[in-house]
């Protein structure tokens, strides 16, 4: 896995929110690797802290949140940089947003100004970051339409964004977070508002983009398939904490920690038929104000022990191949 | 119209044919039964107009549902699946009436035998009957009021339909009906913010369930939830179902939920039904390339077991826009076995009964017979 540079490493970090109810925990102690053209999914429930782990990466954490610890080093030409330390409103932070790291929103209808046409937004994306005129800016966005698939982009590129369809739409915004090539492409939930048919296009093309630019990407959803579909390595978080890590085969093969098999027992499965027995787990997600101690999953826990998965936070655990996980189950002692 | 009569026939043919077979799991759902149909849907239409201009001139229509035929036998679950826009939410409403239909018939029958045309009833007798039918919403979070209590949402309809008067009575009802989905009663005095979404959801079905209904429109209940949520909620309405011998008519886009819960399934493309029969006959075989599509297009987690990867089929381009429906089959700009019949004339919903056994498999498809499709599952045939 580890033949491609290192691009980004992400330390320990933890991003709290701060609000008159207490203090919300969102990312809590998540570490990860990713190399350089290698596709990491975060998956989870809500509340489980994957999207505000790409805001923190982004530097873009709404403005009660603050990264209380933890570093988050991308690797650009030898060089490295602590995003962490960036100041968020900052010269450096904001040529790398859009420029070096990009970001695919789950709703293209918000991720677009309604009164701009989309190559209008295009064109402002690739100039603020490259040197170049405008018309040279506008061919390059007809180009990046073309390659995201967009039918006759000559036309769609002066259209807006409410006269396409989801599906144009979410290629569009793809289009957009591409057209400066960025090393590290952030898409969350890229395929959750649209349809089925058009979700097997978008993981399509995704996969054909990320193979030819070369770039890396980090996979936010709460559809293990959809990580299944696209990615290398899989994150699974809990209430901020990552519980578990490993790469794709792996992961969906063996899982550990309770938590990842529960999810993967959680979905009927297409092809297992009416009589499959679904096996769900118990409770939903507590409230992040009321964390529970020790193992966050514990309540839920089909495998609780009492007295050790309620008192002590698990460790995170090595296993063999790559294979982190946080449980009590895999502790030797 | 002729067209629609020769659907219709063939539909009603369908379930003749099927009758004298019945050694299967749904014995009933076919002549013998048809007594016992909870609902019997013929041609049903739902036009939009589309209005322009200062004087909102008619200057379109959106057919959002057209020509739509099916029955729901008792105790069963039909599914109709398809993409956005395919006017399955629409039909939805207009089996209950929550929005008048343009045309057709809907034909409601009670558990004890009383039949209702729903589409001619007057406003005061669709009321009544409507308390025979219940909704669950997609999402939990804006279909139930912030301002009311649990007591008061679940209560409401026996206030408003004057069956119960007495404040302990109603308490005591609604604490069984929040039993019934696995709810603790104490929670009757909070205000639904205090609840998690699958919390939500099962406020929202015992509400449904309140006024003991013999058929439920379920229309994406499980979509707005958490993954492990979707699960209990899914567990919680096949229990009901048994429990309650509930009828479902489920609204959803997600085959793998289809496939799990219901016994038979439609499936809905730019408002016409483009194939409808027995869930495990559909998914292992299906007839129409759109199904096909559609089931080679859901992602699946790739846990190792072999022959899990399949060929994946993708579809080019969107949904047609049912404001503009393409000639011929709605389907053919999209469709990879194309042929020059399917750009000029409008295929007809025939029945394949004959060719794969006893129950009904309509299809509209010029080449259902010729094509050989593939479906998923591998532990059914």
């Amino acid at each position: 896995m580890s033949q491609t540079p290192l691009l980004l490493s992400v330390d320990n970090l933890a991003t709290h929110f701060f609000s008159q109810e207490g203090i919300l925990e969102a990312v809590d102690g998540v570490s990860f690797d990713i190399h350089a053209g290698e596709a990491l999914g975060i998956a989870g429930e809500s509340g489980c802290g994957k999207s505000v782990t790409a805001q923190s990466i982004l530097r873009i954490v709404p403005k009660n949140g603050k990264i209380v610890t933890g570093a988050i080093n991308l690797f650009q030409n030898g060089d490295s940089v602590d995003l962490v330390q960036l100041d968020d409103r900052g010269q450096q932070i904001r040529q790398i947003r859009g420029g070096e790291i990009a970001m695919v929103f789950q709703e293209p209808m918000a991720a677009f100004s309604m009164v701009y046409t989309i190559g209008n937004q295009i064109t402002e994306v690739i100039r603020l970051h490259q040197e170049c005129s405008q018309n040279e800016a506008r061919e390059r966005a007809v180009e990046m339409l073309r390659r995201v698939g967009m039918p006759q982009p000559e036309q769609t590129i002066d259209a807006y964004p409410f006269a396409l369809s989801g599906g144009m739409r979410q290629r569009a915004m793809i289009a957009m977070a591409l057209s400066c090539h960025p090393a590290l492409l952030i898409a969350d939930e890229p395929t959750t508002a649209v349809d089925v048919t058009i979700q097997a296009q978008v993981l399509e093309l995704m996969k054909d983009l990320q193979r030819d630019m070369g770039m890396a990407l980090i996979v936010i959803t709460h559809d293990l398939a959809v990580i299944s579909e696209l990615c290398d390595r899989v994150m699974i978080m809990y209430l901020g904490k990552d519980v578990e890590s490993a790469p794709a085969d792996v992961i969906f093969r063996d899982p550990k920690h309770p938590y990842t098999v529960g999810l993967l027992r959680s979905v009927p499965e297409l092809g297992e038929g009416h009589t499959q027995e679904l096996d769900p787990i118990s409770g939903s997600v507590p409230s992040p104000y009321r964390r529970p101690t020790g193992c966050p999953f514990h309540p839920r826990c089909p495998e609780f022990i009492p007295d050790v998965c309620d008192v002590d936070l698990p460790p995170q655990i090595e296993l063999a191949g790559g294979h982190r996980v946080r449980c009590h189950l895999y502790v030797q002692d | 119209m002729a067209q629609a009569d020769a659907a219709a026939n063939n539909l009603n043919a369908g379930t003749d044919a099927s009758s004298p077979s019945s050694s299967h799991r749904q014995a009933g759902v076919s002549r013998a039964s048809s007594a016992d149909n909870v609902l019997e849907v013929t041609d049903l239409r739902k036009y939009f107009p589309i209005l322009r201009g200062f004087f909102r001139r008619q200057v379109g229509e959106v057919k959002a549902v057209d020509e739509v035929s099916f029955h729901v036998a008792r105790g069963e679950t039909l599914a109709l699946v398809g993409e956005s826009g395919c006017g399955k939410t629409t039909t939805g409403r207009c089996v209950m009436r929550a929005i008048e239909p343009s045309g057709g018939s809907v034909l409601f029958r009670k558990r004890d035998g009383e039949e209702f045309d729903i589409t001619t009833l007057a406003k005061q007798d669709l009321r009544s009957v409507q308390q025979y039918m219940g909704m669950i919403f997609q999402d939990p979070f804006s279909s139930l009021n912030p301002r009311l209590t649990v007591l008061e949402i679940i209560g409401e309809p026996f206030i408003t339909r004057r069956l119960i008067t007495k404040r302990r009575e109603l308490e005591e009802k609604v604490a069984q009906l929040l039993r019934s989905v696995r709810l603790d009663p104490t929670y009757m005095r909070r205000y639904p913010h205090a609840f998690s979404g699958g919390q939500r959801q099962r406020i929202a079905i015992a509400r449904a369930l309140a006024l003991d209904p013999d058929f439920v429109v379920a229309d994406e209940p499980v979509s707005a939830l958490d993954v492990s949520v979707q699960a209990q909620i899914l567990s919680l309405l096949k229990v009901l179902q048994s429990e309650l011998h509930l009828t479902y008519l489920f609204i959803t886009h997600n085959l793998s939920v289809v496939e799990y819960l219901s016994d038979r399934v439609s499936v809905m493309y730019v408002g016409q039904i483009v194939e409808l029969g027995r869930t495990e006959s559909i998914f292992s075989r299906p007839r129409h390339p759109y199904t096909e599509a559609l089931l080679s297009a859901v992602p699946v987690v790739e846990t190792g077991k072999a022959g899990r990867r399949r060929e994946r089929i993708i579809l080019e381009g969107d949904v047609a826009d049912p404001s503009n429906v393409p000639t011929g089959c709605t389907f053919h700009p999209r469709c990879p076995y194309v042929q020059d019949i399917c750009r000029e004339e409008e295929p007809q919903l025939i029945d394949l009964a004959g060719a794969n056994g006893s129950q009904p498999h309509l299809v509209r498809c010029h080449f259902a017979d010729d094509l050989d499709l593939q479906g998923v599952g591998n532990a059914l045939q």
